[in-house]
């Protein structure tokens, strides 16, 4: 059904513009010396960063890591390399010799390749992770001047992810 | 015939004087001008919305071996913009009207610069009147010269060869017949009141009796305080008035309606790039302080401050034993400094406005020049008649 939109009665001095015309500059004159005297919201990107604000769930670079002991956690099992939608994780198996203190795990990476350039931060990897070994750390700003230096070898991720204490149960506020 | 004397003859004199105030002009104060407005306007548009605006570029002084850079508030912007422009690539569309499509950025950039001529920016430095060209036509030469600024975007619109720019120059000569005739009779009551059309004669006018538009009497006029309140009613009338058409005339926000970024995609400049859209920039811009350049000179007592001389004066703070000279020229730098200081505090004007006032729609600006300027402007002029018959 059609209606009509009633058009507001303008008075006097809403019809001469000047009143309103004159707020406004007042308005944005504030906003002027506001801005001016250096009260604004705009972060300095390079010289300010986001790391103090990031949110405990933050979801940045995947990362490796390495127990207490200095064990590493992956065995290898390359779940994440199959669950990983982009297909940006690449694991090089091998088995541990009898001479390494940790020859009881059965395998270990020789090799894991994450390709950042791929990597589309889902955190399906640290979620599938039956070791507890692969997490998303707050690194977001993964950035390089050739296509391998974007991809992450182990030596770069176990640096990234650093070392993760006992059993994190990392399920529990999920169940 | 020595060269000091051969220099010293009135018509060389003339010549030569007027030369080195053309230059001052061009490269001492409008094209560092320009140059700063643009600046101005990205700084002041960030500040007003909460934002930082440029300030990364400054002098690097860590290239000459300083320990670091200081960024100056991100000033460098006023040499990098330019030098940005200039390196980029002229890139001509095949299907545009080369000709005209040459020449229509130059047409919009000479009359600004044009109107400069006949505008006092100063009392007289060593007895030499600082304005160009002290015409008796004056203001009569600004109109004629400013509205030939349309003929550079109509011919760019239309040269262009494409709609947006097409819609541009075609905006642009119709706001043009729409505010021209309400801007022309905006001023007549001044003339009316001063008696003369010559600018320079327009500003002594306001040094003896006032600023046009402050009523106030303190350098020995004719007017009394009274008669000069009176005759602030109508100038505050043709005041409003001409800040608004002149609002129209320098394409600036709310009546951008030819640029009309979200509409037309810059309208008629939308084609150009490189040196082309900088002229089509520098003009804006130049047209800005020319257009605040002639409001400043018709309403605001162009160089003069009440209580500082100008520079035929021989006072200076009392003092006795300086050079003749001296005090006239002290007073003609700072009277030529005070036009300069009131020209960008217009300018900071039309730039305050642009980021409060949206764009008026198209029929509400033909409205608003044909229905209400017009008529308001004209019987202006009667109102001021009518005071100065009362007063004289």
């Amino acid at each position: 059904m059609a209606f009509v939109v009633q058009r507001p009665k303008l008075n006097l001095a809403e019809k001469l513009y000047l009143p309103a015309v004159l707020g406004g500059l007042l308005l944005t004159i504030r906003h002027f010396f506001k801005g001016a005297a250096g009260r604004n919201v705009t972060m300095q990107y390079p010289e300010v960063k986001w790391d103090d604000h990031l949110p405990e769930w933050y979801r940045g670079a995947p990362t490796l890591v390495a127990d207490e002991w200095g064990r590493e956690r992956c065995v290898s099992c390359q779940l994440c390399e199959f669950i990983c939608p982009p297909r940006a994780i690449t694991i090089t198996p091998e088995e541990i010799p009898n001479s390494d203190p940790w020859a009881k795990v059965e395998k270990r990476p020789k090799e894991f390749e994450i390709d950042m350039i791929r990597c589309i931060y889902c955190g399906l990897c640290e979620e599938v992770c039956p070791e507890q070994a692969i997490y998303l750390r707050k690194d977001y700003s993964i950035t390089g001047y050739t296509r391998a230096e974007m991809k992450h070898d182990k030596a770069k991720l176990y640096e990234l992810g650093g070392v993760k204490a006992g059993v994190v149960n990392k399920w529990n506020e999920k169940k | 015939m020595d060269i000091s004397s051969f220099l010293f003859q009135p018509s060389v004199f003339l010549i030569w004087t007027s030369l080195v105030k053309t230059l001052f002009i061009l490269f001492g104060a409008i094209l560092p001008l320009v140059s700063l407005a643009v600046f101005a306007e990205r700084k002041v548009s960030a500040f007003i919305q909460d934002r930082v605006g440029p300030n990364r570029v400054g002098a690097p002084t860590s290239l000459v071996g300083f320990k670091k850079d200081y960024s100056l508030w991100g000033l460098g912007q006023m040499v990098a913009d330019p030098i940005k422009l200039l390196l980029k690539e002229n890139f001509i569309p095949k299907s545009v009207n080369k000709f005209y499509y040459y020449i229509a950025p130059k047409l919009t950039m000479i009359p600004p610069l044009l109107v400069l001529a006949v505008i006092p920016f100063g009392s007289s430095f060593l007895g030499v009147p600082m304005v160009i060209a002290n015409v008796d036509i004056g203001i009569l030469f600004v109109f004629a010269v400013s509205s030939l600024g349309v003929y550079g975007i109509v011919l760019a619109g239309w040269a262009s060869n494409s709609k947006y720019p097409f819609l541009g120059g075609i905006r642009s000569s119709s706001q043009m017949i729409s505010y021209e005739l309400a801007l022309g009779l905006s001023v007549v009551p001044i003339f009316l009141i001063c008696g003369t059309l010559n600018l320079s004669q327009i500003v002594d006018w306001q040094v003896k009796n006032g600023w046009l538009i402050a009523p106030f009497a303190v350098g020995g006029g004719s007017l009394s305080l009274v008669q000069r309140v009176l005759l602030w009613i109508p100038m505050v009338i043709s005041f409003v008035i001409f800040l608004v058409s002149m609002f129209a005339e320098t394409n600036r926000t709310p009546f951008d309606l030819p640029e009309a970024e979200q509409e037309l995609i810059g309208g008629y400049h939308t084609e150009y790039s490189s040196m082309g859209f900088a002229l089509f920039f520098l003009g804006e811009y130049a047209a800005m302080i020319a257009g605040s350049g002639v409001i400043v000179t018709l309403f605001f007592g162009g160089w003069s401050l009440p209580f500082i001389p100008d520079g035929s004066s021989h006072w200076l703070f009392g003092l006795t034993n300086i050079p003749d000279w001296l005090p006239g020229v002290v007073w003609g730098f700072v009277n030529i400094n005070v036009f300069f200081a009131k020209v960008s505090l217009f300018i900071f004007f039309f730039i305050w406005v642009r980021w409060t006032v949206p764009r008026f729609r198209y029929d509400q600006l033909m409205k608003l020049g044909w229905i209400y300027f017009f008529e308001i402007a004209l019987a202006n002029i009667f109102l001021a008649a009518l005071v100065l018959v009362y007063i004289k």
